[in-house]
């Protein structure tokens, strides 16, 4: 058993270990959707079936992540709305 | 800039702040700063930016209040559902701040207005729940040599990174849209509501820094935390040099629509 760090924590694993399968250790829930580095550097999605993690590496899963505001068109008959814009885009 | 005596007592927190003093005031006076979506980060970016005094702040939301909104959209209140979302916090930051010119657009962010737009500005958060808007603001900001703060939030977990003109772009660490669907917003997740205020605050104080020149700026590094835990961590992320917008053979030249997941499309109907 060896140490890697996976986001900044310890874990032990039998090493090399495929990308893929240190993926699947850790219940990454959409691998498609992941994005990874190790040691500071980004593996190409295509390439993590065949990418190994070896002993100290370092591995960090940055998982997409929406925010604030949800989107749809506008609807021109709100009110209050073109009177008191003071700009307004036309598409 | 002549500051009144109101002014003076106004930003007086900042004025004697070692770091801002009534220079870095000025310079927040002065600043221009766009916000795109004024909903659960646009909401606190935008009242705290007010607070501040920037000088001018666009808000861009084609969206009106809704009730769910009021959960974590600070900016809100009950009496304003049904309403813009840009004249309601537009409103808002008037009453807070006379100071401060504020310019809507009641509109959505598109391929076709995204770089006429933020060409009037110092620097652009992005307040959007949606990705194909996500790397809209990341390519358009990249390409038009923008700084912008990217911010996301779900559940109970929050990211963030600065992006200047040569820094790790969104793009970088997530190269391009996931499909319509495949990750979940935060209308379909859920979001806990507070999330929003300290994601959100963390993206004015960046514009704040940015606008003062004060400190490091949340550049090469994607903050994320989890408030469950409240564990914060700073995960540093370098420049891809095959990044398709900012790499060295960029593959994207121009703005990109990316199709928008179903759901969404249907509360457009």
């Amino acid at each position: 058993m060896s140490k890697i760090r996976v986001n900044g924590k310890e874990q032990e694993v039998e090493v090399p270990i495929l990308l893929i399968d240190l993926i699947k250790k850790n219940d990454v829930a959409q691998p498609e959707m992941v994005s990874v580095q190790i040691n500071g550097e980004f593996v190409d999605r295509g390439d993590f079936n065949s990418t190994l993690v070896n002993d100290n590496d370092e591995v960090d899963f940055l998982y997409f992540m929406g925010g604030g505001s949800q989107k749809s068109l506008p609807s021109p008959s709100k009110e209050g709305v073109n009177e008191t814009s003071n700009l307004s885009i036309n598409k | 800039m002549n500051y009144t005596e109101d002014q003076i007592q106004r930003y007086s927190r900042h004025i004697i702040l070692q770091d801002v003093g009534v220079e870095g005031q000025e310079k927040i006076n002065n600043g221009k700063v766009l916000i795109v979506g004024a909903g659960g980060l646009g909401a606190p970016v935008a009242l705290y930016l007010a607070a501040a005094g920037v000088g001018t702040i666009g808000i861009i939301d084609g969206d009106v209040v809704d009730l769910s909104n009021l959960q974590r959209q600070v900016i809100h209140f009950t009496p304003d559902v049904n309403k813009a979302k840009v004249l309601s916090a537009k409103e808002k930051i008037n009453q807070l701040n006379p100071d401060v010119k504020v310019v809507t657009y009641y509109d959505l962010l598109t391929s076709s207005n995204a770089l006429d737009i933020i060409k009037d500005y110092d620097f652009v958060v992005d307040g959007t729940d949606n990705f194909p808007v996500k790397f809209l603001i990341n390519d358009a900001c990249v390409q038009a040599g923008k700084p912008f703060s990217h911010g996301g939030i779900l559940r109970f977990e929050g990211q963030t990174i600065t992006v200047l003109p040569g820094t790790a772009c969104y793009r970088c660490v997530f190269h391009a849209p996931p499909p319509p669907n495949a990750v979940p917003t935060c209308s379909q997740a859920g979001v806990l509501g507070a999330i929003a205020g300290m994601l959100g605050t963390i993206q004015a104080a960046e514009v704040l820094k940015y606008l003062t020149g004060v400190g490091d700026l949340l550049t090469n590094r994607l903050l994320t935390f989890n408030a469950k835990t409240m564990e914060f961590r700073t995960i540093k992320v370098k420049h891809n040099h095959r990044c398709a917008v900012c790499g060295d053979h960029p593959t994207i030249t121009e703005l990109i629509d990316y199709e928008q997941a179903v759901c969404e499309i249907k509360n457009q109907a």
